[in-house]
């Protein structure tokens, strides 16, 4: 039978521990991890770990269940295919910075898409001080178009001045 | 078509022994580590232990990057010892012993490298970019190194520090 994975999401107030707590849960009811990510954003804990071994999504959440009660984690248990190893290589790379204003992340992700641009990798972050706070995004993804045509389609951000970096990510295969 | 060690491997991690008899066979091994590498998916460069030969031999050729980089073309680097670095950018690596994986990495922008042609004449060469970055990858596998123990966290962005820098 073909191994059912399910993609489990859980966030809460960080504190050291919670990821040993959790990936030791899993391991002692037989569970394999497979692609995770873990972040801080704004100071809270998040996690996304590809799960298998588990018997359904009650057990799942049966193994998890002291965990998340002790840390105060909210825990999602979604049912997923596993495409692994099956990695799609980025080739090109948008940096973008600027005042923040509402909209930014719309606006760069929408010109991107028009030109049928995959995002692989999205990250941006609130940086500077309460007072003049400077949003920083990166993106990483595919495209088929040329490095040229994705800057006409950022081109006015650029005309309001915020600061569009787009630059062909050459991975070197050794 | 020699065979190309993969991960977990442990001779991956075993370093290697300078190269001092300049003869036939030497030459005719970098011809097989040649065909290897062109037969490896996308492979820019080789070194003689991802084909467990524990030598200081490695093959580079940044020539057929899809943007045009600064490059050398082909070059058979036995030897070789990057004698200055400068600079430190972040950069995509990928390897033909690690499949499917490929992460960032901080590489010397800059490097001037000595070493040794197949039949022991002195080379030496100021790389810079990608193929700095290909020399740097390459003489690490010389030392039992994987791209993978350099690689940084996604987060790890040099492009913030460069802003605030700029507004200090």
């Amino acid at each position: 039978m073909k191994e059912r994975w399910w993609m489990i999401t859980l966030i809460g107030r960080d504190a050291p521990g919670i990821v040993a707590a959790l990936t030791r849960a899993l391991a002692d009811g037989g569970c394999n991890l497979g692609e995770t990510s873990m972040l801080r954003l704004g100071g809270n804990f998040t996690v996304m770990m590809m799960v298998s071994g588990a018997a359904d999504e009650g057990a799942l959440s049966a193994l998890l269940d002291p965990v998340v009660c002790e840390r105060s984690l909210c825990l999602h248990i979604d049912p997923i295919e596993a495409h692994l190893h099956e990695h799609l290589i980025p080739n090109l790379q948008v940096s973008v910075s600027g005042a923040d204003r509402a909209g930014i992340v719309a606006q760069v992700a929408g010109a991107l898409a028009e030109g049928g641009f995959n995002i692989l990798d999205l990250e941006s972050d609130l940086a500077g001080t309460p007072d003049v706070p400077v949003y920083i995004l990166q993106i990483s993804g595919v495209t088929n178009e040329p490095v040229e045509a994705v800057e006409r389609r950022l081109a006015p951000l650029r005309a309001e001045g915020i600061s569009v970096n787009v630059a062909p990510v050459e991975t070197y295969i050794g | 078509m020699l065979d190309i060690l993969k991960l977990p491997d442990p001779r991956l991690k075993q370093a290697s022994e300078p190269v001092t008899n300049f003869n036939d066979a030497l030459r005719a091994f970098i011809d097989d580590l040649e065909d290897t590498r062109r037969a490896g998916p996308a492979a820019v460069g080789i070194a003689a232990p991802q084909v467990g030969v524990f030598r200081r031999i490695v093959i580079l050729d940044c020539s057929q990057t899809r943007k045009p980089v600064f490059n050398h073309g082909y070059l058979v680097l036995v030897n070789p010892e990057i004698t200055h670095w400068e600079g430190y950018e972040p950069g995509r690596e990928g390897c033909l012993s690690v499949p499917d994986y490929t992460g960032n990495v901080i590489r010397a922008t800059r490097i001037h490298l000595v070493a040794h042609d197949p039949y022991g004449e002195r080379l030496e060469f100021d790389m810079e970019g990608f193929e700095a970055r290909a020399a740097q990858h390459e003489i690490d596998h010389l030392d039992g190194l994987l791209f993978i123990d350099r690689v940084i966290s996604r987060r790890t962005d040099l492009f913030r520090r460069r802003v605030y820098a700029r507004k200090k």
